[in-house]
């Protein structure tokens, strides 16, 4: 191609920014040119993830692109400049700013706008929608000087704004003209079960209500009435009554609108003009809107597609949907309301459990059609792709809805064709995953990472590691989990062995379930599983030989074979009197001194012998072990919070400090972190720690499995809002449930991420206690924290231990293989060269030299 | 051979090592649990190049008893002092016996 072509996207959302990416990524893509226009103040961000907004999220952190981003592949953009006419004789549009840009192809990707109804009183000041970010900012700011508030729909975005609500401390009320809530998506049964779950939750259902006007209240801002008659009075209305294509554009420039809105487009998304086309929820497609963000990337993939001479068609779009609302589980599958002529239904409901299933299958009772699920979603990653594929259901259909029991079929993922989408949210098949399996992917957090699957929503999680399983059985890779040569188990199956059979020595262990004498990857795993349970003191004659090389000396071993020395420092909270101290034990011992990462101090080049000598002052000047040579806790890193900052919520410090001391001396599966920041500016970067604990208005929310390093990983929101109490139980079960069943030297963002099922797995565990063990992890850990001694101090006070402190059981000479250099005023250890040793047999002084 | 007593055999800690001076050199000497057997190796590192080997962890490799070197792992042969990993980078081996309770190294 001579020239490129121009391209034009009106809109960056989601969808307008995936057919950019889309296009990006093309092969062609050198052949064609990309300007995009935004009327809000940002480009694409994740508008589906906007409750995380409230959670808090900030807007960078649901961003969905970057200017560098565009930058870099040459895509120009403006924001806040609306275009506001077309010429499709010309081929130009101009914007609201008077920007005129011409274009050989245009794309319309301008989304939707929330549907108000129009009500007289409806464009009062606390009036609001819940679409933007703007719009989530308004809402914030009229939730604080308002007590009560009401959601105007009660679909699935109403109950989402209800939601929103809530968390903002608003009492709520969701107003819905239909006999039920969610009433596209689910029947009577699960409609009514959903609604008695929302009371409880202190939220008010009102259904068959039409808003008849909103005037001034009595005992609130406003007073809806009804056509009934009733009324409710409220300080704020959040409408969410649905959506509308926003067709304005194409309405003015007369490309084909459908009789109800909506751009009018062909199966490649081409409007009437065969130059302009439209993708997402502004398209009308065979009289349909799809108001999910799924459909519309596969209408950026069509449209791509179309561009670049392929032959993709836009086929129509599945609207089942999970989600997770006002934190209960709601599914739709397919036609949940038995329309289907002939069709069968088998419906289970559960008061107790409070959960609703409802099967619909085909008149032949061989095809699962559709499907209600409230309150116990797990059959969803089963039934989707089988109504999807149209696929016999194996064995009776009701057994696809009653409670699990032993001997029920079980549905396997092998069933499942290749097409079969696995991931909705990056568009993942099976046979992505079957590919990128038999490619080398061997695990699923490196699966998840190659295809993006189940890295979205999260949904799919359970399905991507069924898949793995059960590709990797098939090519016939046995995923060797055996922990060593000694013990063919993993780390977790001996774990849940050493409790069960409350074995309680390595030599107890190894004769029972291993062969051999072990090692140095095994003897150190089972000493901290031991440690873990026990919580004995690691240098008892059946402990000692267990322990790796820092663990066996309390220290961390350098480079140069000497030691670093860390006393803990609790959140960072240090008196100038304990400074001096740290001063003075550094001056007298000549240690090279550190402020680390993790707001403590670090001395370095201590040798051997020095280290009893050095920890007897500092336990004598009440400070205790930091372990940080250990794999178990090390700092809870917090920022000064409600004590000192303007923008404090709550005593951040306080609560960091509290969580140092209470699971210090933990042994772990690995190193962890914790941070403790008193507002959502985060300054104690606690969602980089593998626990972060963020202060905000009604509470901490807890952030779980972050990590900085090598592999920076975002912790992930696990709950929010919590008071103190409720706090550390969710603490004390995630990191035990970590202890009891990661790999050795397992991060807890390796751990996430292999998890099968994720993070709502580890929330069923933790918060609905689902595998009834919330009780036992929160008593093992209460054991450690009862039995916490420093380990320091047990040693300074063990004549028969401080022997093995010095460097030669027959003499009191030091290391001869020692040098120092200075660094920037302080001596810096490091080993002698060949030629310094030589002169150093020979009795020579060796002089340190600058570097 | 005459032999120099360095420590008690009860000054050993059962699988794990300390490290005598002896002739002028840093030795290694490890009790290993199982056999109740003493061995002594050099106590340089060659890899890592520090005087360390006796604080390593005693590992059995498929049947032979090692020292893993506390820096960065390679393992020793205990009865040899060959490094497992890294062949030229093996250590010498010392003579070493349990006399009348003492640990003795054999003199050059």
């Amino acid at each position: 191609m001579a020239t490129k072509q121009k391209i034009i996207v009106v809109g960056n959302g989601m969808v307008g920014h995936k057919f950019i990416d889309n296009l990006i990524h093309h092969p062609d893509y050198e052949n064609f040119e990309v300007v995009t226009f935004s009327e809000e103040p940002r480009l694409a961000y994740d508008r589906v993830g906007l409750s995380y907004y409230f959670a808090g999220k900030t807007a960078d952190d649901l961003m969905l692109t970057s200017g560098d981003y565009y930058d870099e592949h040459g895509v120009r953009f403006i924001v806040k400049d609306k275009v506001i006419t077309i010429d499709k004789a010309a081929k130009t549009i101009t914007t609201a700013s008077g920007r005129v840009e011409s274009y050989d192809k245009l794309v319309l990707a301008t989304g939707s706008f929330p549907f108000v109804p129009p009500i007289p009183g409806k464009d009062q000041d606390h009036c609001l929608v819940y679409r933007t970010i703007e719009d989530l900012e308004a809402i914030t700011a009229s939730s604080k000087v308002s007590k009560t508030g009401v959601v105007v729909g009660g679909g699935l975005l109403g109950l989402e704004a209800a939601n929103a609500l809530t968390n903002l401390g608003v009492d709520t009320h969701v107003v819905e003209f239909a006999p039920r809530l969610m009433a596209v998506q689910l029947d009577e049964g699960g409609g009514t079960l959903l609604r008695n779950k929302i009371e409880n939750l202190g939220v008010g259902v009102h259904t068959e209500k039409n808003t008849k006007e909103i005037v001034a209240g009595e005992t609130s801002r406003y007073r809806m009435n009804f056509a009934d008659g009733s009324f409710l009075e409220t300080d704020m209305i959040l409408f969410s009554a649905g959506i509308r294509p926003q067709d304005e554009l194409a309405r003015q420039f007369d490309l084909e609108i459908g009789e109800r809105g909506g751009i009018v487009v062909n199966d490649s998304c081409q409007t009437s003009d065969e130059n302009i086309y439209a993708i997402g929820e502004c398209a009308l497609w065979q009289g349909r809107i799809f108001g999910l963000v799924a459909p519309g990337y596969t209408m950026a993939k069509v449209a791509v597609s179309h561009l670049t001479g392929g032959d993709e068609e836009f086929k129509g779009a599945d609207m089942s949907t999970k989600l997770k609302l006002l934190g209960i589980d709601v599914a739709s599958i397919g036609d949940c309301h038995g329309r289907t002529e002939g069709s069968l239904s088998y419906t289970y409901s559960d008061d107790k459990a409070e959960v609703y299933k409802r099967l619909v299958v085909s008149p032949d009772n061989k095809k699962i059609i559709g499907a209600v699920l409230v309150g116990d979603v797990e059959a969803y990653s089963t039934m989707l792709p089988m109504m999807l594929e149209g696929m016999d259901i194996p064995g009776s259909p009701e057994a696809m809805i009653l409670p699990t029991t032993e001997g029920a079929p079980a549905l396997g993922v092998d069933a499942l064709p290749d097409s079969a989408m696995i991931c909705s949210c990056h568009d993942v098949t099976k046979g992505d995953l079957v590919e990128a399996i038999q490619g080398g992917c061997h695990e699923l957090g490196d699966l998840k990472s190659c295809t993006k699957a189940g890295t979205g929503c999260g949904g799919c999680a359970a399905m991507v590691g069924q898949v793995l399983n059960n590709e990797l059985g098939k090519l016939g890779i046995e995923v060797n989990t055996d922990l060593c040569e000694h013990f063919e188990y993993s780390r977790k199956e001996l774990f849940d062995i050493v409790r069960s059979k409350d074995i309680n020595t390595f030599d107890e262990l190894i004769e029972s379930h291993g062969t051999g004498r072990g090692c140095e990857i095994c003897k150190p795993t089972i000493g901290s599983m031991l440690a873990t349970k026990n919580n004995e003191y690691v240098l008892t004659d059946d402990n000692i030989s267990l322990q790796d090389t820092n663990d066996i000396f309390l220290g961390n071993m350098q480079r140069d074979g000497t030691y670093s020395v860390v006393p803990r420092i609790a959140g960072g909270e240090i008196k100038p009197e304990q400074l001096i101290v740290l001063g003075e034990i550094g001056r007298d011992f000549n240690l090279y001194t550190k402020i680390t990462g993790g707001q403590r101090i670090d001395f370095f080049g201590a040798q051997l012998h020095e280290l009893p000598v050095i920890w007897e002052r500092l336990v004598n000047a009440g400070f205790e072990t930091g372990q940080a040579y250990g794999k178990s806790l090390r700092t809870v890193k917090s920022c000064v919070g409600s004590t000192w900052c303007r923008y404090g919520m709550l005593d951040s410090v306080s609560m960091a400090v509290n969580l140092e001391l209470r699971y210090k001396g933990l042994r772990s599966p690995h190193k962890f972190k914790m941070g403790v920041s008193g507002c959502t500016r985060e300054c104690a970067e606690a969602q980089g720690k593998d626990i972060g604990v963020i202060a905000t208005d009604k509470g901490w929310n807890l952030y779980v499995c972050g990590n900085g390093g090598m592999k920076p990983r975002h912790a992930d929101l696990f709950a929010s809002d919590l008071d103190d109490e409720t706090l550390i139980k969710y603490i004390d079960r995630v990191v035990m449930f970590y202890c009891h069943t990661a790999d050795r030297l397992q991060r807890t963002s390796v751990w996430m991420d292999n998890l099968e099922g994720g993070v709502e797995y580890l929330k069923e565990v933790v918060i609905d206690d689902k595998l009834n063990i919330g009780a036992s992890l929160e008593a093992d850990m209460q054991k450690v924290i009862d039995t916490y001694e420093c380990e320091w101090k047990a040693t300074i006070n063990n004549p028969e231990r401080l022997k093995r402190f010095a460097h030669f059981i027959n003499s009191d000479a030091t290391d001869d293989n020692l040098a120092y250099v200075e660094l920037r005023g302080q001596e810096k250890g490091r080993i002698m060269t060949d030629d310094e040793r030589e002169r150093a047999a020979k009795g020579e002084e060796i002089i340190v030299t600058e570097v | 051979m005459s032999w120099t007593t360095v420590c008690k055999f009860t000054d050993l800690v059962a699988d794990t090592g300390v490290c005598a001076l002896h002739e002028g050199q840093q030795v290694a000497i490890f009790l290993e649990k199982s056999e109740q057997k003493v061995y002594a190796i050099s106590n340089h590192d060659p890899i890592g190049k520090a005087n360390v080997l006796s604080r390593g962890l005693i590992a059995d490799v498929k049947g032979v008893f090692t020292v893993a070197s506390p820096l960065y792992k390679q393992h020793f042969v205990l009865a040899t002092g060959e490094c497992l990993e890294e062949p030229e980078h093996s250590v010498k081996a010392f003579e070493v016996r349990v006399q009348d309770g003492e640990v003795q190294l054999a003199n050059s």
